[in-house]
C-alpha cells in the first residue's frame, strides 16, 4: 500500500498539499507515482504564475501515460523544483519530500481545509483511485 | 491517471496467474489482459538490453497451413516471396488488402516441405484467420492459436541461459532460423526471432507446458540476472529499433512502401494480393514516409501527435516515447517524403505548443541481433 503521511492535505487527482505558512508546497502521490510507473517529464509553471485550485498546472508523463497536474489550491507560484526537468524519476523515487514541484502563496488559505485529509485519501485509493 | 478496469471479456494467457503473483501491473491489451510492467519499464528495459529478460508474448496468434497448395496459397496471400523459404527458416511477411493496406504484418515459418506456421498480431487473430481462410487458394489451415504458448528470451545473456537448457545445441541456430527440441525438458520450437534488437529466442511451447517452461528459465536464468518482462519495455525496446507495431505505425491505411516496408514486398514473385496497388505506388513514388525523429526540445512526441516544419502540417506521430537505452525522446512518425531525409529539421506539437525535432537515422540504438 502506497504511503499517506498524516501531516499533509490531498486532491482527488492524486496530489498533495503541505501547508508552510501562508505557503503550501505541492507534489504528488506515492499512489499516483505508483499508478504512472517510470516518470520521464515533468512539466511545470514559471515562478509567478497563477494557479487555480482544481486547474490544472502542469503535465506528468511516465513513459505510458500523460496525466495533468491539478493544483490542490489557488494562489501565486513562489518556487519550481527545477531539478526535475533532469531528474524526473525524482517523483517515483520520493513523491513527498525531493520530488516536490511547487510552492504556492495562497491567495485563499482557507481552501486548505477543504482539502482530503489522509484518512479520507486513503479510503480513496483503496476504493481504486476514483 | 488512466483507469485500468480489466473486463471479464478480456482474454488471459495460460501464464496470466504467474504474472499476477509476480506483482505485475495487468492492463488490456489487444483484447488480452496482459503485464504491462513488473518492476518499471525502464529498469525491464536496461535488464533486456544488459544481461536477460523474459516475456510472455502467448497472446500472439499462430495458425498453421499444409499441404500441396500451402505454397501457393502463401505466396498469393502474403507479400514476400514464400519460395525463397526453406524448411528451419523464418520470414518477416505482410498481408495486405487489394489496395495494399496492410491487414498485419507477421512472421511464417517453414515447419516442413509442405508445411508453414503464420505468427500473427494478437489483436487480429480473428481479423486475420477470416482474411486467410477467405482468400486461401488452397492448403488445409489450422487456428492454433489457443493452445500454442510463446515466450520470448532475449538479451546478450539469452543464448548461454537457453544453450544451457536446451537438449540440442541452440547456439547453431542462425538468425531467422528455428529447430524444433527440449528446453528444460519441455517439446519447443526454439526460433532465432524477437522484437527488441537484442540476440534471443522465441520459444513455441503448448498452452500445458508454458509455466513448466518460464518457471525452469526464470530459475535458471537466476545467475544471468533474468527478469520477466512487461508489454511496457517490449514497446520501449522496439522502438528504438525501429520495428513498426501494427495498430500504430501500420494499419490498414498503410502503404508498406511509406512504412519501410518495401524489403519483403517481392513482386517478382508474380501475383499476390495487393501487388498492383503497391507496384503503381512504387511507380509514382510514396507521398510519405515513416522516419526516426528525435526530439530536440525535451518533450514526449506521443501518437497521433501533429508533426509540423515552420510552414505546414506535414505529418503525424505514430509511437514515441523516453528511450532508456539513450536517455532521449524519440518517435516515430509519417512525414512528406521530401522531408525525410536525415537532418531534417521539424517540430511536433504538443498539447498546442511546438517542440523542436528532427529526422535522425534508425535504429536508434545499435541493433544485436545475430545475424549470419
Amino acid at each position: 500500500m502506497a504511503t499517506v503521511p498524516a501531516d499533509l492535505r490531498y486532491t482527488k487527482e492524486h496530489e498533495w498539499a503541505r501547508r508552510e505558512g501562508d505557503h503550501a508546497r505541492v507534489g504528488i502521490t506515492a499512489y499516483a507515482q505508483e499508478q504512472l510507473g517510470d516518470v520521464v517529464f515533468v512539466e511545470l509553471p514559471k515562478v509567478g504564475a497563477r494557479v487555480s485550485a482544481m486547474k490544472t498546472f502542469g503535465v506528468v508523463e511516465s513513459v505510458k501515460a500523460v496525466s495533468d497536474l491539478y493544483a490542490p489550491l489557488t494562489g501565486e507560484v513562489t518556487a519550481v523544483n527545477e531539478s526535475l526537468a533532469r531528474k524526473p524519476e525524482t517523483v517515483n523515487g520520493d513523491p513527498y519530500g525531493e520530488g516536490w514541484m511547487i510552492v504556492i502563496a495562497l491567495a485563499n488559505p482557507a481552501e486548505y481545509d477543504g482539502l482530503l485529509d489522509a484518512a479520507a485519501y486513503e479510503k480513496l485509493i483503496a476504493a481504486g483511485g476514483h | 491517471m488512466s483507469d485500468i478496469t480489466p473486463s471479464a471479456r478480456l482474454k488471459r494467457t495460460p501464464l496470466f496467474d504467474v504474472h499476477v503473483k509476480a506483482g505485475a501491473k495487468m492492463v488490456p491489451f489487444g483484447g488480452w489482459e496482459m503485464p504491462v510492467q513488473y518492476a518499471g519499464i525502464v529498469e525491464e528495459h536496461r535488464a533486456v538490453r544488459g544481461a536477460v529478460g523474459l516475456f510472455d508474448i502467448s497472446h500472439m496468434g499462430e495458425f498453421e497451413v499444409r499441404g500441396p497448395r500451402a505454397l501457393s496459397s502463401l505466396q498469393a496471400l502474403t507479400t514476400n516471396d514464400v519460395a525463397a523459404l526453406e524448411v528451419g527458416q523464418v520470414q518477416y511477411a505482410l498481408l495486405c488488402y487489394p489496395d495494399g493496406g496492410i491487414v498485419d504484418d507477421l512472421t511464417l515459418y517453414r515447419l516442413g516441405d509442405q508445411h508453414y506456421m503464420l505468427t500473427v498480431n494478437a489483436a487480429n487473430i480473428d481479423k486475420d484467420w477470416r482474411w486467410v481462410t477467405e482468400h486461401a487458394g488452397g492448403g488445409e489451415w489450422a487456428n492454433v492459436s489457443a493452445e500454442t504458448a510463446l515466450l520470448a528470451v532475449q538479451g546478450p545473456r539469452a543464448e548461454g541461459l537457453v544453450a544451457r537448457l536446451a537438449d540440442g545445441d541452440v547456439t547453431a541456430i542462425g538468425y531467422y532460423r528455428f529447430a524444433r527440441g527440449r528446453v528444460a525438458g519441455e517439446p519447443v520450437l526454439i526460433s532465432r526471432t524477437g522484437y527488441t534488437g537484442e540476440d534471443g529466442f522465441e520459444l513455441y511451447v503448448p498452452a500445458p507446458r508454458a509455466e513448466a517452461l518460464w518457471r525452469a528459465l526464470m530459475e535458471a536464468g537466476g545467475g544471468e540476472g533474468i527478469r520477466p518482462i512487461g508489454l511496457g519495455a517490449r514497446d520501449t525496446l522496439r522502438l528504438e529499433m525501429r520495428y513498426t507495431l501494427y495498430g500504430n505505425d501500420i494499419d490498414d491505411t498503410t502503404d508498406p512502401l511509406a512504412a519501410g516496408l518495401g524489403w519483403v514486398v517481392k513482386p517478382a514473385k508474380g501475383e499476390f494480393i495487393g501487388r498492383a496497388a503497391i507496384e503503381s505506388v512504387r511507380g509514382r513514388g510514396v507521398a510519405r514516409r515513416l522516419v526516426g525523429i528525435e526530439m530536440v526540445d525535451r518533450a514526449v512526441a506521443r501518437h497521433g501527435y501533429p508533426i509540423r516544419n515552420e510552414e505546414a502540417a506535414v505529418g503525424q506521430v505514430t509511437s514515441g516515447s523516453y528511450a532508456p537505452s539513450l536517455d532521449r525522446f524519440i518517435a516515430m512518425g509519417y512525414v512528406r517524403a521530401d522531408l525525410a531525409p536525415v537532418g531534417t529539421e521539424l517540430a511536433v506539437e504538443v498539447r498546442g505548443t511546438s517542440r523542436r525535432a528532427r529526422v535522425v537515422r534508425t535504429p536508434f540504438h545499435p541493433s544485436r541481433v545475430k545475424k549470419g
